[in-house]
């Protein structure tokens, strides 16, 4: 197969193998790429849905029930809404502004100056330090009427930021559900945060009281009988910062610098 | 070497992790759960054989001064094609393994097998020794996984076996166990129990007390 | 704005450190560790490489692979991000090639101090993964220099450390079964644990 007097180390040779082994590995990774892009592309919008769905309360991790999670999806309404001024943008806006919902990254937004704001340390209350002007949010409508609005929040935990979804019912107060679909906590502690258990105490919670959030994670148990049961969730037991963290996202993004101008909006 | 003596060699005898001291940062960081170590030991199993084989194929031809440059370029072209077919095939999985998947192009073990066999032996042999040192990352791996993974969340590949304490069972989990630290732990003392076993691993002290001292032991 | 770059520079340098949280580099960490003079040798060079590779790799990213991100060129559509395993090593290689030929013409007494190490770090998993992680948290330009600055620092103080501490284990009574490798990865392990104390600092 060699050549006698085969040089291996010639100029030629290297020319010839660097090309060729270019060219061999450049064909199969553009191959492999392009043809499970849409696979890969349609798992990360399926994650997505599931976690907006679990949020909703229609979708249940643990009961493993069988759910079409694209046809349950396809009843939710999407819109994009404006942060800034405080408003919810019709499909025309969002097209000229050059928003697709779905493929909307509010995370990478938040770090384009063109369209996010850097928040003053007294006003970031969830330790974001930046927020995107566009946000997201999913509308079920029965009969015309607001069923349940899901809402994209995040904020920092302690050793992450923990990214998710809360759920409202028509009220536009009382939580239907939170799932955090992103996080780093310290599993078993602030990890906690993904326990059914718990993420099932959110379901019934009023979040405003007076115009302002009330909605508190206290240490220890919340107790039936006090008057401020239902804006009291349990908080996670060893997992202070956690805690404290989920709290603070849940107050800031339901506040006037997050949705709350627009949750006003849809009640009003 | 014998086909045998390849594919069982890097098990006990010479072990990437245990005694080559290779492929370490991934076994730490995937193994806080079974499913997840599997998919890691699978992957690089098979990137390891493949290189191995590819590389081997072409041995002749590689000219030394981009000889390094060739073998990473291959080992990462089929590094992002395993990346991208666990990105169709087993999203939440891949989520998990996030940058890990990445990095077994640095992992030693499989630029150690290629330049150190697949250079100098011939493609079959070269394919089963990638086997072999694979299933030596994968025995170590599996075993802290299961570790790992029972005693800090007391289940099994996601299976509860101790009911936990959060769900109204009896089992507090130790904590510890999903932490980084305890991977360490964990294979330092299996490397004690490997060579306790095997022990012409030890190794010798880096010097000897002198003679007729107090505590020479002549 | 300082306040941002001094939280991302602590948390990458303790509370993300490279070798003891995200068990980065370890093959190295743990082969060369074992006298401070060559730890301090690799850790430095670790930094540097980390600085110039981090931030190029950024830019890379950014202008090359990203998704739309050869708009500049009039390919609005163009998702090269699947190239950025061979990419991302690629510009390692070649950026450690260049600066040990800039040592050896230059500073050739550094050059010869850190002999082999300089090859060696192309294939040191932190290097490569901190660009990963780059990627992955979708840092800017500035967010990366720092970034890779702090996660270098980071893995040369724990090596330099673990040093320090192997050093001082050669005169200790270790059980046969332990000795080398084994009791340093328990001794890593403690490092480990300690370095968690620093989760609870926020600037």
């Amino acid at each position: 197969m060699s050549e006698p007097n085969y040089n291996k180390d010639s100029m030629k040779n290297i020319l010839v193998v660097s090309l060729l082994v270019c060219f061999a590995c450049s064909v199969v990774v553009s191959s492999a790429a392009v043809f499970l892009k849409p696979q890969r592309v349609a798992n990360k919008d399926l994650d997505r849905n599931k976690n907006i769905l679990e949020a909703a309360g229609l979708y249940d991790k643990q009961s493993g029930q069988i759910v079409d999670i694209a046809a349950e999806f396809e009843k939710f309404e999407t819109r994009v809404v404006d942060l800034q001024e405080k408003r919810v943008l019709s499909d025309l806006e969002a097209s000229d502004l050059g928003i697709e919902a779905r493929t909307y990254d509010q995370r990478k937004a938040a770090k384009d100056p063109a369209i996010s704001k850097a928040l003053e340390t007294r006003d970031d209350i969830a330790s974001i330090s930046r927020r995107a002007r566009y946000s997201v949010l999913y509308l079920l409508r029965k009969d015309g009427d607001i069923k349940t609005i899901v809402l994209p929040v995040h904020g920092y935990g302690l050793w992450s930021t923990l990214y998710g979804f809360i759920a409202l019912e028509g009220d536009m107060n009382t939580v239907s559900g939170i799932t955090f679909y992103e996080h780093g906590e310290t599993a078993g502690l602030g990890g906690e945060v993904d326990n059914p258990a718990w993420k099932a105490q959110w379901s019934g919670k009023t979040i405003y009281n007076d115009g302002g959030v009330a909605l508190k994670v206290i240490k220890g148990f919340a107790r039936a009988e006090s008057a401020k049961f239902n804006y009291q969730v349990d908080g996670l037991s060893g997992a202070t910062l956690t805690s404290r963290g989920v709290e603070n996202l849940v107050s800031y993004w339901m506040g006037d610098d997050g949705f709350g101008p627009i949750l006003d909006g849809f009640r009003g | 070497m014998s086909t045998k003596e390849v594919l069982l060699n890097p098990l006990f005898v010479n072990n990437p992790i245990g005694l080559q001291i290779l492929g370490i940062c991934s076994a730490l960081a995937v193994t806080t759960k079974m499913s997840v170590a599997l998919v890691m030991c699978i992957a690089l199993t098979l990137v390891t054989a493949f290189s191995n084989l590819f590389i081997s194929m072409i041995r002749n031809r590689i000219p030394s001064s981009i000889r390094i440059i060739v073998q990473m370029t291959i080992i990462a072209s089929l590094v992002i094609v395993v990346d991208q077919v666990l990105g169709a095939v087993a999203y939440d999985i891949s989520k998990q393994l996030s940058v890990f998947v990445g990095l077994i192009i640095t992992n030693c073990i499989v630029m150690g097998r290629a330049e150190a066999f697949a250079m100098q032996n011939p493609p079959g042999l070269s394919f089963l020794d990638g086997i072999g040192n694979g299933l030596g990352y994968s025995v170590v791996l599996m075993l802290v996984a299961t570790i790992r993974e029972f005693f800090g969340s007391g289940s099994l590949f996601g299976y509860e076996i101790l009911p936990l304490v959060t769900n109204g069972g009896w089992y507090s989990p130790m904590g510890l166990m999903l932490l980084p630290p305890s991977a360490f732990f964990i294979i330092g003392l299996l490397i004690w129990a490997l060579r306790a076993w095997k022990t012409e691993q030890v190794e010798e002290p880096e010097y000897e007390i002198g003679g007729h001292t107090a505590l020479s032991k002549g | 704005m300082i306040e941002y770059y001094l939280s991302l520079l602590v948390r990458a340098v303790f509370i993300e450190n490279m070798a003891l949280v995200f068990f980065l580099g370890m093959c190295t960490f743990i082969a060369i560790s074992k006298k401070i003079e060559t730890s301090m040798g690799l850790g430095i060079a670790v930094v540097v490489v980390l600085t110039i590779t981090v931030p190029v790799n950024n830019l890379l990213y950014q202008y090359l692979l990203a998704d739309g991100a050869l708009a500049w060129a009039g390919l609005p559509d163009v998702d090269l991000s699947f190239l950025g395993f061979l990419s991302y090593i690629g510009v390692i290689a070649a950026i450690v090639q260049i600066l040990e030929m800039f040592l050896d013409k230059y500073v050739p007494a550094l050059y010869n101090a850190l002999g082999v190490f300089l090859p060696l770090i192309t294939v040191n998993c932190a290097i490569l993964g901190a660009s990963l992680f780059m990627v992955n948290r979708d840092y800017n330009f500035a967010e990366s220099v720092v970034y890779g600055f702090g996660s270098g620092l980071g893995w040369a103080i724990a090596i330099v450390v673990l040093a320090g501490i192997r050093e001082k284990m050669k005169y200790s009574d270790v059980p046969r079964g332990l000795r080398g490798l084994g009791i340093t990865f328990i001794t890593v392990g403690l490092m480990s644990l300690g370095f968690m104390s620093f989760g609870g600092i926020s600037l």
